[in-house]
């Protein structure tokens, strides 16, 4: 058989081929020990000095070409493999995700840190006080004297330990007595916390969150509180053009006092939430009143102050479309994981 | 309090429409928490009389009237189809005419089973002024007939109800709340006239004042030959039951209607029941420990040594300031009485109805403080009204003054208040609105020199005269302005962690937070806190919340009672708050964070077999919230746990809390059908971490080599690397466990735990023969320590 009818022959039989190890056996009939090509090689000394360098070089080209082919038809049968094993391997990427999921904060922790952090942007410091208070803290150091009608609005639970003084706080302002006890002006903090108030209905629950806030500074005036506390329900609610209005009021350990509304955040034009007025109370707030000041030795010549107080229960309700105040307490999961 | 706008528009009347009243009211501070119509809307409705009634021919529950309905029909009767049951002739009543409009309902002429009908008789209930039904509504024999009736019984009026502050029991009365519309819309204040009643008579009761600091001011007279047959006029009746109150007789009332009037509380006494009648002494004196008085509400009260009372000379007759006596108090058939009006101190009347457990109208307003300038006043309107309608002779008023309250002036500065304020009000404005608060006044350059009237109770320092001034001059007109302060950073502390990194690491790990009342069962506290001496409320709402926790435990377990039985089958839970222990005198007050988790160690899905949540899982949580702080578990019982699977958890020498499986008995108790893990960690120790502080990284490659040791049962984990650390070996650069295996090849009670051991040496490449050596010394310790042996 003449050179190049072996030739074609061979490239024809190894693009036939699309197994690796069957490629490797036709190789062998050409290239191996006894294959065809080889054979031609070991001949060529029979052949004339003459004859032999272009038989010689012509196998060899041959045999390159073979080499060449092979290595086409090794990486073709290898492609078409892995693809095959590609297209094997696919997964369903539509499966769900192992693992484990993730849990969920409660919505009071979500207000929480909400208040926090738009009070903590421009500068106020967040600290705690105890929720059992004495008396001196929860109502005397806040010029609410034994007997005044006040006490009577608040509803206090008070601790059976023969001392007559310990009580659950009713509010967060005793962390201002605490605090301007132990700081001096200027001060500028928020206190979150949980208070007590012994009164459970469909609007109460004898446990709630309150943040007191207390700025005391040269220049912390009325107009200030007003522009601070309209700034923060603004942002609180992402509503720009929430309406809110100041109303006098009063409260023991500020003078002047106010308590402050909201536009109704549920309605257009008055619904059951704002008892149809259009209107929701949502914080206490005032100047501090100057005994309470001197109670804590600060000069209310020199240094004046406003505090407030919200319930982040009531925020939250408003703020996420909760229409039971319960449902905060009862930690029911398909409630809880609507916050998550 | 509540009262009706038309009676307030007798004394001031401004141009505003009721709700524009209750909204400046509102935003003085005078809070209106209702606006009402005392009767829903209605048209041409008269007041007629029933001339005649016959039976319907063809109905056995109705009948056909005959009604004057006067001038509206021309003069002639009506014929009026009625099914009321209380219908008879010669009665008045509401009668709608043809067209009227009532609430709900047109009335036509019509024919009622083959009768004409040409109106309708009316009930209350269909006018809207009752909700219940009660017959034909039967009107005074006087009521004059063919008015207009919604003009005879006053009803187009509203009822306001204020929701005042305890500071303001000046608006506490009619004439307060008028001065105060008069001074915030400037509208003229109509001053109620009280013109004394000179005495007709001589006759007065000695009236002895032992308690002068409590009384500082006693006004009594004695009328005699009133007659309480006659009726309280409708116009008084209409305004006291817009008010709240009931008509009781014509003396109680009109004592009812000038406090409401007036603000100030009086009483009447029946004389012929104080001992001596007119020859009696009246007392004002503190009450004898153990003396017993029956109150107007039939509740017999001993009485306590800090309770004032007006007795005579044999007998208390009334808690003063609070509620009368029922002995001497004036009913039907009475006709001398002794009539009080006095001024008792805030500070003896204050808490007492609070320990009484009962308020009364009058209690309210002494507690608040009530105008000891109207005093006598109050009683001269009430001598005139009681003499106007139940006629009688009065006796001189008999008045006892010791010492008043003191209304000192207060300087009010100009600067002082722009400054609080935030806004210039400048001494023109200050001296109107001044004025218009009626508050007298003097004034030099800047500063005024204010008196505060002696109705008011709440102002003592500058900045409540400050407050008076905003209050008129209106907080919408004080700008709300930016603040402007110098800038400080806030601090924050590396070494502390924020509240909020705990909670997202338990979140992260699919926890739920949950928030509990800090109140709990005192069983609880016993049986899973195992506290005996917690703070117990002494004014619980139930003893399922009597008393504070110490613990979050509880709560955890009741909320996945809750969860389970809502079909929740896998429940993790965690709270961060306060607990309460006992500490001597005081209160522990530290938070904790609390861990539960019930149910599969994962959600159900596909590619994970199931397994229930155990211990390990929970510890695993536990070190990923303490890491980098390394913690150590060491066996430790606790009352909430498995005696077995309970651990204590320390960081250095510190506790950070326990966990541990829920003890079968709990689980029993309330019916948990897989067991719950647990743990509950103190707070302080958790937000702490150590200082971040590089190091070197390693040059050299480390060497790993396992070492698997058999031991007996008992051993623990920790008492191994607690062993192998003593060596100090400074090439071992971690130790950790990593399987455990009991089976063939280790004999019954022993264990084989395998250990991967890391050398390292920062200074050049461990060889062979150092960490052979290094491993050895471990194995040795081992061996003759902790009677470990090799594992072959």
């Amino acid at each position: 058989m003449n050179l190049d009818s072996l030739l074609s022959e061979a490239i024809s039989l190894f693009n036939g081929i699309n197994d690796a190890v069957e490629l490797e056996q036709a190789k062998a009939r050409y290239l191996g020990r006894k294959g065809s090509l080889t054979e031609l090689l070991k001949g060529l000394g029979k052949l004339s000095p003459e004859e032999r360098p272009v038989m010689g070089s012509r196998i060899n080209q041959a045999k390159e070409t073979l080499e060449a082919a092979l290595n086409l038809r090794r990486d073709a049968i290898q492609k078409k493999k892995l693809e095959a094993q590609l297209v094997e391997e696919t997964l369903d990427v539509t499966l769900p995700g192992r693992g484990l999921g993730t849990g969920g904060l409660h919505p009071i922790t979500h207000t929480l840190e909400r208040i926090q952090s738009l009070f903590g942007s421009i500068g106020f410091a967040v600290v705690s006080g105890p929720e059992i208070e004495t008396d001196f803290y929860n109502f005397t150091a806040l010029n609410i004297p034994e007997n005044h009608p006040a006490r009577a609005m608040h509803d206090t639970f008070y601790i059976d330990d023969g001392s007559e003084g310990h009580l659950l706080r009713t509010h967060t302002s005793p962390v201002q007595i605490r605090y301007m006890q132990s700081n001096a002006p200027p001060l500028k903090i928020i206190a979150p916390g949980r208070v007590y108030r012994r009164d459970s209905d469909l609007t109460h629950t004898p446990m709630f969150h309150q943040v007191e806030g207390l700025w005391v500074d040269e220049n912390a005036n009325f107009s200030v509180l007003k522009g601070v506390l309209a700034d923060f329900m603004q942002h609180f609610f992402e509503r720009d053009d929430l309406p809110v209005r100041f109303r006098a009021s009063f409260f023991p350990f500020t003078e002047p006092s106010a308590e402050m509304d909201i536009g109704c955040v549920m309605c257009r034009s008055g619904c059951r939430v704002c008892s149809y007025t259009g209107w929701l109370e949502v914080l206490g707030c005032g100047m501090v009143h100057p005994n309470v000041l001197k109670h804590v030795d600060i000069d209310s010549e020199k240094y004046m102050g406003f505090a407030f107080g919200m319930g982040v229960e009531r925020l939250a309700m408003l703020r996420y479309g909760v229409n039971d105040l319960r449902l905060f307490f009862e930690n029911d999961l398909r409630f809880l994981r609507r916050f998550n | 309090m509540k009262f009706s706008e038309n009676w307030l528009r007798t004394f001031v009347d401004p141009p505003l429409s009721a709700s524009d009243l209750a909204h400046v009211l509102t935003m003085a501070g005078l809070e209106v928490e209702a606006v009402e119509p005392v009767a829903p809307a209605f048209s041409r409705v008269v007041v007629a009389e029933v001339l005649s009634v016959e039976k319907h021919p063809d109905a056995d529950h109705l009948n056909v009237c005959q009604v004057d309905a006067g001038s509206a029909t021309g003069g002639e009767p009506l014929q009026i189809v009625c099914g009321a049951a209380n219908v008879r002739a010669g009665i008045k009543v509401p009668c709608a005419l043809a067209g009227a409009q009532l609430p709900g309902i047109a009335i036509n002429p019509a024919s009622i089973r083959g009768v004409e009908s040409c109106g309708m008789l009316c009930s209350a209930r269909e006018l809207g002024l009752e909700d219940v039904m009660s017959g034909l509504l039967l009107l005074p024999d006087d009521a004059p007939i063919g008015e207009d009736f919604r003009d005879y019984y006053e009803l187009d009026d509203n009822l306001f109800t204020l929701k005042l502050t305890p500071n303001r029991a000046d608006c506490l009365g009619l004439s307060g709340v008028a001065r105060e519309v008069a001074a915030i819309t400037s509208a003229n204040l109509n001053v109620l006239e009280m013109n004394p009643v000179p005495g007709q008579t001589s006759e007065a009761l000695t009236v002895q004042v032992d308690a002068p600091d409590a009384c500082s001011l006693y006004c009594g007279r004695v009328i005699r030959g009133i007659s309480l047959d006659v009726s309280t006029p409708q116009w008084m009746i209409r305004r006291l039951e817009r008010s709240g109150i009931r008509a009781i007789n014509a003396v109680v009332d009109v004592t009812n209607y000038v406090m409401l009037e007036t603000g100030q509380p009086l009483h009447a006494f029946d004389l012929e029941k104080i001992t001596g009648a007119l020859t009696g002494t009246i007392h004002v004196r503190h009450a004898k420990s153990g003396e017993t008085l029956q109150l107007l509400n039939g509740e017999t009260l001993t009485l306590q040594p800090d309770m004032l009372l007006i007795a005579d000379e044999a007998k208390a007759l009334a808690l003063a300031g609070i509620m009368g006596g029922n002995e001497s108090m004036v009913e039907q058939g009475a006709s001398d009485l002794f009539l009080e009006s006095a001024f008792f101190s805030p500070g003896v009347i204050a808490g007492k109805s609070f320990r009484l457990g009962f308020n009364t109208d009058s209690a309210h307003r002494f507690e608040r403080g009530v105008d000891f300038a109207a005093t006598r006043d109050a009683l001269e309107r009430a001598t005139a009204l009681v003499l106007a309608i139940c006629g009688g002779r009065a006796g001189p008023i008999t008045e006892v003054k010791g010492a008043l309250p003191q209304r000192d002036p207060i300087n009010l500065r100009s600067k002082r208040a722009a400054r609080v304020l935030g806004i210039e009000l400048g001494e023109v404005r200050i001296a109107e609105l001044l004025q218009r608060l009626r508050f007298p006044f003097s004034c030099a350059g800047d500063v005024f020199r204010v008196t505060p009237p002696t109705y008011r109770f709440d102002l003592s320092v500058e900045e409540d005269l400050i407050e008076e001034l905003a209050r008129i001059y209106g907080y919408d007109h004080i700008p709300a302005n930016s603040p402007h302060a110098a800038l400080r950073i806030l601090p924050e502390y590396e070494a502390v962690r924020t509240p909020s990194q705990p909670r997202q690491i338990l979140v992260g790990r699919d926890y739920q937070e949950v928030i509990n009342y800090a109140f709990v069962d005192a069983l609880w506290e016993l049986e899973l806190a195992g506290n005996t001496t917690p703070a117990v409320l002494k004014n619980p709402l139930s003893t399922q919340m009597s008393v504070m926790r110490s613990s979050l435990l509880g709560g955890l377990v009741s909320n996945l009672q809750f969860n389970l039985n809502r079909s929740q089958a896998r429940v993790r839970l965690f709270e961060a708050g306060r607990c309460f222990m006992r500490k001597g005198e005081t209160y522990d007050q530290s938070e904790k964070l609390a861990g539960l988790c019930y149910g599969n160690a994962m959600a159900e899905q596909w590619g994970v077999s199931a397994r229930e949540v155990d211990f390990y899982d929970a510890k695993a949580d536990i070190e990923a919230l303490f890491w980098p702080l390394a913690v150590r578990f060491e066996a430790a019982s606790h009352p909430a746990f498995h005696p077995g699977k309970s651990a204590r958890i320390q960081v250095g020498e510190q506790i950070a809390g326990y966990a541990g499986e829920l003890h079968p008995h709990w689980r029993q108790k309330i019916g948990l059908p897989k067991s719950a893990v647990l743990f509950e960690l103190d707070l302080k120790i958790l937000m702490t971490r150590p200082p971040r502080v590089a190091a070197e990284i390693p040059k050299y490659p480390p060497v790993r080599r396992d070492i698997a040791m058999v031991v007996s049962e008992d051993v623990t984990v920790q008492a191994l690397l607690d062993c192998m650390q003593t060596e100090k070996l400074p090439v071992i650069s971690e130790i950790s466990p990593f399987d455990i295996y009991r089976g063939k090849g280790v004999e019954n009670g022993k264990k084989s735990l395998a250990f991967r051991v890391l050398l390292q040496d920062t200074e050049k490449t461990l060889t062979d023969a150092e960490a052979d050596l290094a491993i050895a010394k471990l194995i040795n310790i081992l061996e003759r320590q902790l009677g470990a042996r090799l594992r072959d």
